[in-house]
């Protein structure tokens, strides 16, 4: 028998490895049909409705007719004065948790309690929302107790995104910096963040996106069903796209059936669009990886 | 320069390392102990003996980096320039005077030139002519300023192995260090390389001391003028190299080492 005949047991094992690639593969194609079907009939459907005068211009007739203005405004002040919040304290952690912290108990209960909060449902943080920055703080229903509220929720997610993408950074630079006399904050700021500024990039944009389809935690929190006006300052109500895809789908009565439609294709094109963002930062930066 | 150090005995006048009595463990574990060792100026000394012997934990606490390792218990006393290492209450300071070269590599994700440049600005150099200068002359006595003058700010990670650990060097001289000290840098370097960065060491004697860890027995033969043989945490003996490789050593294991007959 040759050397490079097959024998039973190879044949077999080609034969695994060729059911397992398909099966494989299978599971992939039935992963992308749901999206690709949910984009499909929101571009049919909802498509026709994006105009310049939908982005811009007021709801009218009791929010059947019209545009989305002060819902798509809404949104953008929304996630921008929650990143506001969450992102310098979110990497302030997370340096502080990865590159200062003993690893002892405390720290690792820390740790563990951020994951936990990341799996908190965004209604209890929306109830939290109330009780904390609507009542307490006495801010009202506003749109900064909902960027607030927003800012909670995003915040074990920047966490543990910034973290990540910081221990990914390899300890022999941080020795070599410190061996030259570097303190600690001069390695992390010539040397570590730097290199994690990629990942921590990425992890904030995702957030992004997560973040404008929200529709629980501003609800209760500072999302409007209908203002015919725009929020003039931070303690103002607003309206937002999320909770006005939920109003014209299910409170209000005689909608047009693209109208919701538009409105979600709108939502999800901002989405996106941000993650389109969020990849592009990664193709460019790493480009420049720098080992 | 001095030549006063070929003598196995220092005296007091100009040592630039004093170690006495030091032990160092480790959670239980003791990875050295009763280290009695002492360093002069302008000298090469060589550090020897197999893995586990404790010569990089040796070379980690000189500059204090145990402080980095939680759980890692010093004692004895180490004098540097003549000041115990914990009175230097700035310990950065301390850091600076003692120039580092790692076993691997470790090129910044910086480049050529922000490499060598990191630690004159660290110090506060902002000067762009005088950074030119120090980097342009520590590159030069790193024997690598031929090969990079052309792409100083290509990145320093895509040099080569040999390339990257001259960088190292040349990062360390640009701290204007006191002492160098070199944990096994031809580990990951080709004999060529090897053979260019002994030459640099040779020449850098007139200007600083050296601590040279080294797995090659015959590395510490050509450039060491002392050289102590660690085993297990402790440091078995010191002395004269050529001596020691005359096989005139007090304690046998030295001789069976250097003659390769374990380790």
């Amino acid at each position: 028998m040759s050397l490079f005949a097959a024998t039973d047991r190879t044949v077999r094992s080609r034969r695994v490895q060729r059911q397992v690639r398909v099966l494989f593969g299978l599971m992939t194609v039935l992963l992308i049909i749901p999206v690709l079907i949910i984009l499909a009939l929101l571009v049919v459907r909802g498509g026709p409705m994006i105009s310049t005068e939908f982005l811009f211009e007021f709801p009218t007739q009791g929010m059947t007719a019209g545009g989305i203005f002060p819902a798509l405004l809404g949104t953008i002040f929304l996630v921008a004065t929650a990143l506001l919040f969450s992102v310098p304290l979110g990497v302030a952690a997370a340096v502080y948790l990865s590159e200062y912290a003993p690893d002892n108990m405390l720290t690792r209960l820390i740790n563990l309690a951020i994951i936990n909060l990341a799996g908190v449902p965004s209604i209890v943080h929306a109830l939290f929302g109330v009780g904390a920055f609507v009542l307490f703080f006495g801010f009202g229903t506003s749109i900064l107790a909902a960027s607030l509220t927003l800012a909670i929720m995003t915040l074990p997610v920047v966490i543990v995104a910034t973290r990540e993408s910081l221990q990914a950074v390899p300890l022999a630079f941080r020795e070599a910096c410190w061996s030259m006399g570097a303190t600690r904050w001069q390695t992390i700021r010539r040397i570590v963040l730097p290199n994690a500024i990629s990942g921590i990039l990425t992890g904030v944009i995702l957030e992004v996106s997560r973040t404008a389809g929200e529709t629980a935690p501003i609800m209760f929190t500072g999302a409007a069903f209908f203002l015919p006006f725009l929020p003039e300052t931070i303690l103002d109500q607003t309206m937002a796209l999320s909770l006005h895809l939920f109003v014209v789908s299910t409170q209000v009565p005689h909608v047009p059936d693209a109208l919701p439609y538009g409105v979600a294709l709108l939502l999800i094109l901002i989405v996106l669009f941000m993650n389109a963002l969020s990849i592009g930062f990664r193709v460019y930066l790493r480009g420049r990886k720098r080992w | 320069m001095t030549e006063n150090a070929a003598e196995s005995t220092l005296g007091d006048a100009n040592l630039v390392l004093d170690v006495r009595d030091l032990s160092v463990s480790y959670g239980g574990t003791t990875v050295l102990e009763g280290v009695t060792l002492q360093v002069a100026e302008h000298e090469i000394f060589g550090i020897i003996g197999p893995a586990n012997s404790g010569k990089t934990s040796f070379l980690r606490v000189l500059s204090r980096m145990d402080l980095f390792n939680a759980g890692m218990k010093v004692t004895g006393s180490i004098q540097f320039l003549g000041r115990d290492i914990n009175a230097w209450r700035n310990v950065y300071a301390l850091r600076s005077q003692i120039g580092v070269v790692f076993p691997l590599p470790v090129g910044l994700p910086l480049t050529i030139y922000e490499n060598v440049a990191l630690a004159p600005r660290l110090s506060g150099v902002k000067d762009k002519r005088r950074l030119d200068e120090i980097v342009e002359k520590c590159l030069i006595r790193a024997a690598l300023w031929d090969e990079v003058k052309d792409r100083l700010n290509s990145l320093g990670s895509l040099l080569s192995g040999g390339q990257q650990q001259r960088l190292t060097i040349a990062r360390a001289l640009s701290q204007r260090p006191k002492l160098l000290v070199l944990d096994e840098f031809s580990i990951a370097v080709d004999p060529v390389t090897t053979m260019r960065i002994e030459d640099v060491l040779r020449d850098l004697r007139e200007e600083m001391t050296i601590i040279m860890v080294t797995n090659l027995v015959q590395q510490a033969r050509r450039l060491a003028k002392r050289t102590a043989f660690f085993l297990n945490g402790r440091c078995v003996e010191i002395g004269e190299t050529e001596a020691l490789f005359e096989g005139k050593v007090k304690d046998q294991r030295t001789h069976d080492y250097i003659v390769g007959r374990f380790g």
